[in-house]
């Protein structure tokens, strides 16, 4: 089964990203763990995502376009990023997820990709 | 072979064998309400068929293949079952000639993945009740105290997700194992209470004592599968204990028969010898657990002289045990009970008055217990009330009219 693990992170981590001090053991982190995953060759595909700053949040409503600047920013952890792995069950979807750097310190979400035949 | 005899036979293999039909279909696709479609398709062919045919020497094996074709069928075309009945008569005539001798029991399994952390924590214990033990959502609401149509979105909401989700069909091990242990072994306690209440007749379709049997069955191969761990081996030995006084709680005339009037020498000595040797083993591992506790208590009044309940200051303890760490009405009840023999009745009257009033005023067990200690209390007044509300909440005529004549 496919299924979408989803990270969030608290902005601390996005912050990390950038400062000379902990941006090494961030991406080494991160690199360790998507190394591992495209060892086990379970991945069908993914990225990670540039900070909440640069989202941009779109909705029609009553005929208008409404567009406003980033994301919800009454929410503790942001998108960080995403990966579509290929995997036998939940239960070893669930153990991918939970190796993430970002389940030390934000979350992640773990869904089933919707079948390709429920679509039709 | 008459229709009857067919009818009978279909029924008997229903009650015997469909959780265990239901686990092994199931688990190969995971989809527990396909599973539950092909397994009513295949028990509806069998009462077509078998009047004809004869009650095949497996009639499991039989039902197994009719289901296992039916299920593949509907994963292929789903929602066009009814047309292809009578393809599917045709073959189960062939699937009596090769049906498979033995299949594994899978029930371990279906507990297990109903027990799933990803399954809401509230739906766990009924989805097991439902799909290994095979109650209807009505009864599994009653004994939840949940509205039958919320209990049945709930149900099959946590059906749909074990399929979508991909939520496999193993064991867990080591702490998963530990971690979803607890709500398989309050399935199976809940299973056991349901049976053990009926009073005495056929309800939703399955005998009480069916559902006591399976239910200690079950708990003996959970206790098989986890040695090490002791509250499967408490839960074997408090159904042991009550198991082994069950035909002594109602009289030959039916009449209810309260613990201490039970007649010891018809007592199973030898189910009581299995459960303390079952609870002393569990004892020894030295993690004191609630089904530990329960069983306990039972050995307790098992070991007490005829006419007479266990000694109230140890049971007393054991109570307060209890409700501290696993608090229940039920339990709080029959504290106050115990404390008002050890204590005196006032000091039971003031448990029972310290109990959240909205909670118990529908709570039978509670205005039983009042009726007791107000007669101890010599109050009058309180056990009068006490026994029309007691009255009123049983639908069980013999404990009705044992209620109406104590005194």
């Amino acid at each position: 089964m496919q299924y979408m693990i989803i990270f969030r992170e608290p902005m601390a981590e996005f912050d990390k990203r950038e400062d000379p001090a902990q941006q090494g053991e961030y991406w080494g982190a991160w690199g360790a763990y998507i190394g591992a995953m495209r060892e086990a060759g379970i991945i069908v595909k993914g990225d990670g995502l540039l900070p909440p700053a640069t989202a941009t949040i779109v909705r029609n409503r009553d005929g208008a376009r409404l567009i406003e600047d980033g994301p919800f920013p009454d929410v503790k952890e942001q998108l960080g990023g995403y990966f579509v792995i290929e995997v036998p069950d939940l239960d070893a979807a669930i153990d991918w997820a939970g190796r993430s750097p970002a389940a030390l310190v934000g979350s992640v979400e773990v869904r089933p990709v919707m079948p390709a035949d429920m679509l039709l | 072979m008459t229709e009857h005899g067919a009818r009978e036979a279909v029924a008997r293999t229903a009650r015997n064998s469909y959780g265990r039909l239901l686990a092994y279909v199931a688990a190969r696709t995971r989809d527990i309400a396909a599973a539950e479609d092909a397994l009513a398709d295949a028990f509806a062919a069998a009462l077509r068929r078998w009047p004809e045919t004869g009650i095949p020497d497996s009639p499991e094996a039989w039902l197994l293949t009719v289901a296992r074709r039916s299920a593949g069928r509907a994963t292929r075309s789903a929602g066009h079952l009814a047309a292809a009945r009578p393809v599917l008569d045709l073959m189960t005539e062939e699937a009596m000639d090769r049906a498979p001798v033995d299949f594994p029991d899978e029930r371990l399994k279906l507990m297990f993945a109903c027990a799933h952390p990803a399954i809401d924590r509230t739906v766990r214990s009924a989805l097991i009740l439902q799909t290994v033990i095979g109650l209807d959502a009505a009864r599994i609401a009653r004994a939840f105290v949940v509205q039958p149509a919320a209990m049945g979105q709930r149900l099959s909401r946590a059906k749909t997700k074990i399929k979508a989700a991909g939520i496999p069909f193993r064991m867990p091990e080591g702490d998963e194992l530990v971690a979803r242990l607890d709500d398989v072994l309050m399935a199976v306690y809940a299973a056991y209470g349901l049976g053990w209440e009926v009073p005495g007749g056929v309800a939703a379709g399955r005998m009480g004592e069916d559902l006591a049997g399976e239910a200690l069955y079950l708990a003996q191969l959970v206790a098989g599968l986890m040695p090490g761990q002791p509250e499967p081996m408490g839960l074997v030995a408090l159904m042991l204990y009550c198991e082994a006084r069950r035909a002594t709680r109602r009289g030959s005339d039916g009449a209810y028969v309260p613990l201490a009037q039970q007649d010891r020498a018809q007592w199973d000595a030898a189910m009581v010898a299995e459960a303390e040797r079952v609870l002393t083993a569990a004892a020894a591992l030295g993690r004191p657990g609630r089904f530990q506790t329960e069983a306990a208590i039972q050995s307790v009044q098992v070991q007490a002289p005829r006419g007479q309940s266990g000694n109230p200051k140890v049971l007393a303890a054991l109570y307060d045990f209890l409700v501290t760490r696993w608090p229940s009405l039920a339990a709080e009840v029959s504290r106050a009970v115990v404390h008002g023999a050890a204590h005196g009745p006032e000091r039971g009257l003031a448990i029972l008055d310290a109990m959240p009033p909205d909670r118990v005023t529908g709570y039978q067990p509670w205005w039983a217990a009042r009726l007791d200690l107000c007669l101890r209390a010599g109050d009058g007044a309180g056990a009068e009330a006490a026994r029309k509300r007691a009255i009123a909440l049983t639908d069980d005529a013999s404990v009705r009219s044992w209620l109406a004549g104590r005194g």
